[in-house]
């Protein structure tokens, strides 16, 4: 760091020299010999190269340094020349640089890929805010001022002031007059400087600014004084947000349950089959998924972001084809033999788990996130990943919904009817082996739902289904057997109790605990939370 | 071929005598048997069945090359099924009934040390490839893996130099390998002059999914002004979701850089790495390896498999330096018999595939060069930095009990836990 | 009194079982210790600790048949007793290690050292004393399925929910044993064991004296759920599998009945563990796997459920397919089993006893036909 630091005070005295107003730029021979230089040594001797490509103050820069951190900068071997390189087939096609001239394209074997490691990539990082502080684009200020602002570096003090002085826009204002306080913080700068620093950034209320702050609190005087201050005001904040935070894990893990458990609580719930083969109907629908992905991939890249809606219907018609058919072949000689049920399914499990692993290969298969659902934003200091909002939006649909089928609809109608009393519905008319079939068939659908969900965030593996399977039945128990809403609350119930655990009881023993209160519940409500009345019950 | 006689003894084997009688007239004679002892089935399938593969990749190859002392390789394939006690049944049935010269096998600990009994009733050869906690040295086993010292102090030592960390999150999977390699590390961190305060250890169970808490723990520690890195021994299934809980939470590795050590190209390929770039693996190899024998190997092995994205793994090295040195040790010995073969293999020294050489080790360890590499987004590793071979550390010096152990099969020694202070073979000796 | 009771269950298929019992322990042991090595009538220690591995399980297959088939309890977690059974067994065995452990600590065993733990943990004590050891093989499962079956039975826990929480018990600790704070050697377990009662573990005397002791106590326990079920207990238990409510009705207390066969089922379990563990040389939490209750489930269907004879034959009959296959067709081995799980439940309700039932009528048309129907509808 201290090198860095060296250097970065070196480009800012060069810096003051030039003009800062006016966008500089150099002669494309003197660029080109600094951009070669990026080649020419180890780790070390790269990152020189970068602050003196930096100091250069050139408007081509920021886009190579840019680049380089992409790993898009390659080194031709006979002459260490620096070139943009793209893929073409085997070959890399050279792009040069500074002029954006071809340069023709050349075997894989006569390059080297430019490696940039993890300190290269911060060295860049502040290199290039630095260098867009004054950018046309209020959002590239933005990100300039976080970069720098991460950096903390003392050295780019003079650069900030003059941004902040420029800067029209509030909210990159703002983020400008933290960074320099962050700065500040790092110079040598006399304390009353420091401590407006600290209130500056104590401002600002965050963990990141009472990371900042923190190594200073042992100082004496007022900088000690305001950092203590303004680590307690933070630490009181940060609590409550902490205990909304764990509310949302909960609830998002809650929902995951959900999801891996609404089925069950058809199959095993509504029919009173003991379905063990339901966690290989949520694999079934991640490898749909990844079967959706893998065409998409290859045919139609563009398509990427709707992955995921079209491997809905595809998991869901996989999956529930598979459960028909499991049903017509298997379950249906087995109704009002529950127990057997359980053998038989968990017979049927093993066999799509193998069969899965025969064609697909035991290894892990990469589903990928679509950029919707990746990343994060924050509210306040809780921070709501896209992916966790998703699957709690998605569980909420799918959970609506299959109400509404099973409520509003004459199959929902006939559905119910079927599994209350068999031999009545049958006298009325009602097709009983065909709703049977669909509804196992609906049942194991709603798995490959999930399935699609779960390939976000788990691995798309053949023993994908075993980690949820003793989970989704915890939870339509604790629920009660046979009701839906039961689920729902079961499953909320105990995510957030297990996110609330786990901080504490750390979590093997928060699961422990879970699952000792759901024996002793079990004791206390033996048809678990919600449990159904009448005749139908003993059934 | 006793099974077909006690059939004429008592009929409850009857059935098993004529099973394993007529799979015997198959063998022919004059071959050599190469035990495979490897999961293909169960939740350890996922990283074994590769290094059955590579096994018979080997055997293959060996035998186009002649075989050994002019005998064909024949290998003999059994699935333990994940399942601990079957990896010492199969053992048994692979050394006493299907008479193999030697096993190539294992991949957890636990499938090692339940084996491990089994090698020293019946005097044979186990090549064990992975990478494990060390604090073992057996005369019948050859770790062809990474102890400790060749993978995890490396790793922690160029987090400290490149990356200028102070602050540690040792994050785990909580069985033996986790355990002990963050015991080292603690130690070792401790000895650096790391305060207490600046390390958390922290362990999870196997398959954990659900890495919301965790991983914004890791985070909040991170954010309290001091270089933060993570040290992760997470095993197996548990890394998508972890790995994936990190990207979306937005921890990049410029900010929290996380250094694993069991995760390789096997565990890249479930995973979109883009949002990874720039974390870290420790290995002692890398498919990404610019070597021109390592460019070989891969050629083979995907012409072999029949299929050119099929990744190379650490282990799968490890298991080709076990393989080849035994074939050296063979010859050297003129014999497949056990005892000549173990006294033959310290001091084999066959070529590695990152353009060194491995050495077997009187501890039965052997040399290994230490690599660090970083996560690019087409699933392989960036090599950031290569050590020279470091020799297998068995008894690691941070620990209190084996600090003072030290082991050496070769005569006049041949004690795998001498004490140096007692001045004597420990344990059965 | 007692002899009375066990000469009525002492019929004639327990008499064949246990003729056949006696015959093994007698003959595998001499068998693989007094004819030589290449001797036709050897017998391999392979083939020994195989077969002695095959009888705990038709042991645990028993402990199993006796609360399913009889009770009409499906149990889930019945692996959860014979893994403690297998603990308990295990800390004997490691200490009797004594200073032969890699790090030669007179107490401690190595797992424990290589944590840097200092002291032995209060439930390890004791552990070095053969009796103890075997007490806490038969109360440990004991009590523990007293506790849970007193809760269970008496909140009226009944059919599938009754089968969840089983699996939850063994699920909790499954996930309990992981943890290397347990004390329990995590994920690695108790393994590397030298000496039982001061014999070598790897000696072929004591290999073939721990299968003659497997038989015997298969034999000993088989007697004695024969001699249960004919009694008027055990017409009082298929009361109970075949219409609980109404069994209550007549004024029976269920819930002792239950309680009282599920316990004893449970200590069997646990001596089927505690036999298990020397002769295959590790235990490890994967014992408790909710997947391994669930594979002994199936051996007693496989064989033929509410039979005796039908556990026995089930549990050797699968194990013996899961050794053949996982050596001969390891990729089809999960095929083969799930298909068996598939094939049994739809066609072979009553097992292959069953099959043979069937068979034997067949033969004798003038015999009415043998109820194969819907007996197995137990709690549901």
């Amino acid at each position: 760091m201290r090198m860095l630091r060296c250097l970065a005070t070196l480009f800012l005295l060069m810096m003051t020299v030039l003009p800062l107003k006016a966008a500089t730029a150099i002669a494309d021979a003197d660029l080109t010999a600094l951009v070669n230089a990026l080649g020419a040594g180890d780790f070390d001797a790269t990152e020189q190269a970068i602050a003196a490509l930096a100091a250069s103050g050139d408007d081509r820069v920021a886009g190579i340094l840019d680049k380089l951190g992409n790993g898009e900068l390659v080194t031709r071997k006979a002459d260490k020349a620096v070139f943009i390189g793209e893929k073409a087939d085997k070959d890399f096609k050279l792009t040069d640089p500074v002029t954006g001239a071809d340069a023709g394209i050349v075997p894989k074997a006569t390059v080297d890929k430019l490696k940039v490691n993890n300190k290269l990539r911060r060295a860049i990082a502040t290199a290039v805010g630095t260098l867009t502080l004054r950018n046309a684009d209020p959002k590239v200020r933005l990100a300039a001022a976080e970069a720098v602002m991460k950096s903390q570096d003392a050295a780019a003090i003079p650069a900030l002031d003059a941004a902040i002085g420029a800067e029209t826009d509030a909210a990159v204002k703002t983020a400008m007059i933290s960074a320099r306080a962050a700065a500040v913080l790092a110079s040598d700068l006399p304390d009353s400087e420091k401590a407006k620093a600290v209130d500056t950034i104590a401002d600002l209320g965050t963990r990141d600014a009472l990371g900042m702050i923190a190594p200073y609190a042992g100082q004496a005087g007022p900088i000690g004084d305001a950092v203590k201050a303004a680590t307690t005001a933070i630490n009181a904040k940060l609590a409550l947000w902490d205990a909304g935070q764990n509310i949302w894990y909960g609830l998002s893990l809650g929902s995951v349950l959900l999801l891996a458990a609404i089925g069950l609580a058809i199959t095993f719930g509504v029919m009173g089959i003991i379905n063990m083969a339901h966690g290989e109907m949520v694999m079934l629908g991640a490898y749909a998924t990844f079967g959706v992905q893998e065409l998409i991939r290859n045919n139609a890249p563009e398509l990427f972001d709707y992955s995921l809606l079209i491997a809905l219907p595809v998991a869901f018609v996989t999956a529930g084809g598979v459960g028909i058919l499991i049903e017509r072949s298997i379950i249906r000689w087995l109704y009002g033999r529950p127990l057997e049920t359980l053998l038989a399914t968990w017979g049927v499990s093993l066999i799509l788990q193998q069969a899965v692993r025969t064609i697909f290969g035991a290894n892990n298969r990469e589903v990928g996130n679509p950029s919707w659902m990746s990343g994060a934003f924050t509210i306040g200091e809780m921070q709501v990943t896209w992916s966790r909002l998703w699957i709690i939006a998605f569980a909420a649909v799918v959970f609506l919904s299959l109400i509404g089928v099973l409520k509003k609809t004459a199959l929902g109608l006939q559905m119910r009817a079927v599994t209350a009393n068999r031999p009545m519905a049958s006298a009325m008319g009602i097709r009983t082996p065909f709703i049977d079939a669909l509804t196992f068939g609906l049942g194991s659908g709603i798995a490959g739902l999930a399935g699609v969900a779960l390939s976000q965030i788990d691995n798309v593996s053949p023993n994908l289904g075993r980690g949820y399977i003793i989970d989704s039945f915890m939870v339509v128990v604790f629920g009660g057997v046979g009701n839906l809403w039961g689920t729902l609350v079961g499953a909320m119930t105990l995510g957030v109790a297990n996110k609330f655990l786990e901080p504490y009881a750390g979590a093997v023993l928060g699961k422990i605990l879970l699952l000792v209160f759901i024996i002793l519940f079990i004791q206390k409500r033996p048809r678990g939370l919600f449990a159904l009345k009448g005749r139908a019950v003993e059934a | 071929m006793s099974m077909t006689f006690t059939r004429r003894t008592f009929g409850l084997l009857a059935f098993a005598g004529a099973l394993s009688a007529s799979t015997m007239l198959a063998h022919a004679e004059d071959t050599i048997k190469v035990g495979v002892l490897h999961s293909l089935s169960g939740t350890m399938a996922i990283s074994e069945t590769t290094l059955k593969d590579t096994v018979l990749f080997l055997i293959d190859e060996q035998n186009k090359k002649g075989g050994v002392l002019g005998k064909k390789l024949e290998a003999v394939v059994v699935d333990p099924a994940s399942n601990w006690p079957l990896f010492a049944e199969k053992a048994r049935e692979l050394i006493s009934k299907d008479k193999v010269s030697v096993v190539f096998g294992c991949w957890t600990s636990v499938s090692r040390k339940s084996v491990l009994p089994v090698f020293k009733e019946l005097n044979s050869i186990l090549f064990y490839p992975v990478q494990y906690e060390g604090e073992e040295s057996e005369r019948n086993v050859f770790y062809t893996g990474a102890a400790p010292n060749q993978q995890a102090i490396p790793a922690v030592d160029y987090l400290m130099k490149e990356e200028g960390v102070k602050r540690w999150v040792l994050e785990g999977t909580d069985y033996v390998y986790p355990r002990t390699t963050n015991k080292i590390l603690e130690a070792y961190l401790k000895a650096k002059g790391v305060p207490a305060e600046d390390i958390i250890v922290n362990y999870t169970p196997f398959g954990f999914a659900d890495w919301q808490t965790e991983v914004s723990k890791i985070k909040a520690f991170g954010a309290e002004g001091k270089k933060t890195a993570v040290v992760s021994t997470i095993n197996g299934d548990a890394n998508v979701p972890f790995y994936k809980e990190l990207g979306n939470q937005g921890i990049k590795a410029e900010d929290i850089p996380v250094v694993a050590f069991s995760v390789g190209e096997e565990e890249l390929a479930g995973m979109d790495t883009k949002p990874l770039v720039g974390h870290l693996a420790a290995w002692n190899y890398f498919e990404s390896v610019d070597t021109p024998e390592n460019a070989e190997f891969i050629d083979a092995w995907h012409k072999y498999i029949g299929n050119d994205k099929r990744t190379t793994n650490d282990p799968m090295e490890a298991t080709y330096i076990g393989f080849n040195a035994w074939v050296k040790a063979v010859e050297a010995a003129g014999t497949t018999d056990t005892d000549p073969v173990i006294d033959a293999l310290p001091g084999t020294t066959v070529p590695n595939l990152s353009g060194g050489y491995a050495t077997i080790m009187p501890n039965h360890h052997i040399t290994k060069p230490v690599l660090i590499g970083e996560i690019q987004d087409d699933g392989q590793f960036d090599i950031v930095s290569q050590t020279a071979p470091v020799v297998g550390d068995e008894w690691s010096d941070y620990l209190e009990g084996s600090k003072d152990l030290i082991s050496d099969w070769r005569k006049p020694m041949n004690c795998g836990n001498f004490n140096v202070v007692t001045g004597k073979c420990g344990g059965a000796g | 009194m007692l002899t009375y009771w066990l000469t009525n269950g002492f019929d004639r298929k327990a008499q064949i079982v246990t003729a056949v019992l006696v015959a093994l322990a007698i003959v595998v042991p001499l068998g693989s210790l007094l004819p030589p090595d290449d001797s036709v009538l050897h017998i391999s220690t392979y083939q020994v600790t195989l077969f002695g591995k095959y009888l705990t399980y038709a042991l645990l297959a028993l402990a199993v048949d006796l609360v399913w088939g009889y009770c009409g309890i499906l149990s889930l977690g019945h692996g959860a007793f014979f893994a403690l059974g297998g603990y308990a067994c295990g800390m004997y065995l490691m200490r009797q290690i004594g200073t032969r452990g890699v790090y030669a600590d007179p107490v401690l065993p190595d797992f424990m050292v290589f944590l840097n733990w200092k002291d032995l943990p209060w439930f390890w004590y004791g552990f070095d004393m053969a009796w103890f050891a075997f007490l806490m093989v038969i109360l440990v499962p004991g009590l523990l399925a007293f506790v849970f079956g007193w809760f269970a039975f008496r909140s009226r826990v009944t059919g599938v929910y009754l089968s969840i929480i089983t699996q939850a018990m063994t699920y909790a600790l499954l996930l309990a044993f992981f943890r290397n704070d347990m004390g329990f050697g995590g994920n690695n377990g108790l393994t590397d064991f030298k000496d039982i009662l001061g014999y070598s573990i790897q000696s072929p005397g004591t290999r073939a004296g721990l299968f003659a002791a497997s038989a015997l106590f298969l034999a000993f326990f088989f007697v004695v759920a024969s001699a249960l079920t004919r009694s008027k207990l055990g017409k009082v238990l298929v009361a109970v599998r075949d219409a609980e409510s109404r069994t209550r009705f007549i004024g029976y207390r269920v819930e002792h009945y239950k309680l009282f066969v599920w316990t004893l089922s449970a200590v069997m379990a646990g001596v089927a563990g505690a036999l298990y563990v020397p002769q295959v040389g590790i235990i490890n939490p994967s014992e408790f796997d909710p997947a391994a209750s669930i594979e002994a489930v199936i051996w007693v269907a496989v064989g033929g459920r509410g039979t005796l004879v039908g556990a026995l034959i089930g549990a050797v009959v699968v194990n013996f397919g899961k050794t053949w296959f996982t050596g001969m067709l390891p990729e089809l081995w999960l095929f083969a089993l799930g298909g068996l799980f598939v094939i049994v439940t739809l066609f072979l309700p009553t097992g292959i006893v069953g099959l043979f039932a069937r068979l034997k009528s067949l033969r004798k048309p003038p015999v009415a036909p043998v109820a194969v129907a819907n007996q197995s509808g137990g709690a549901s």
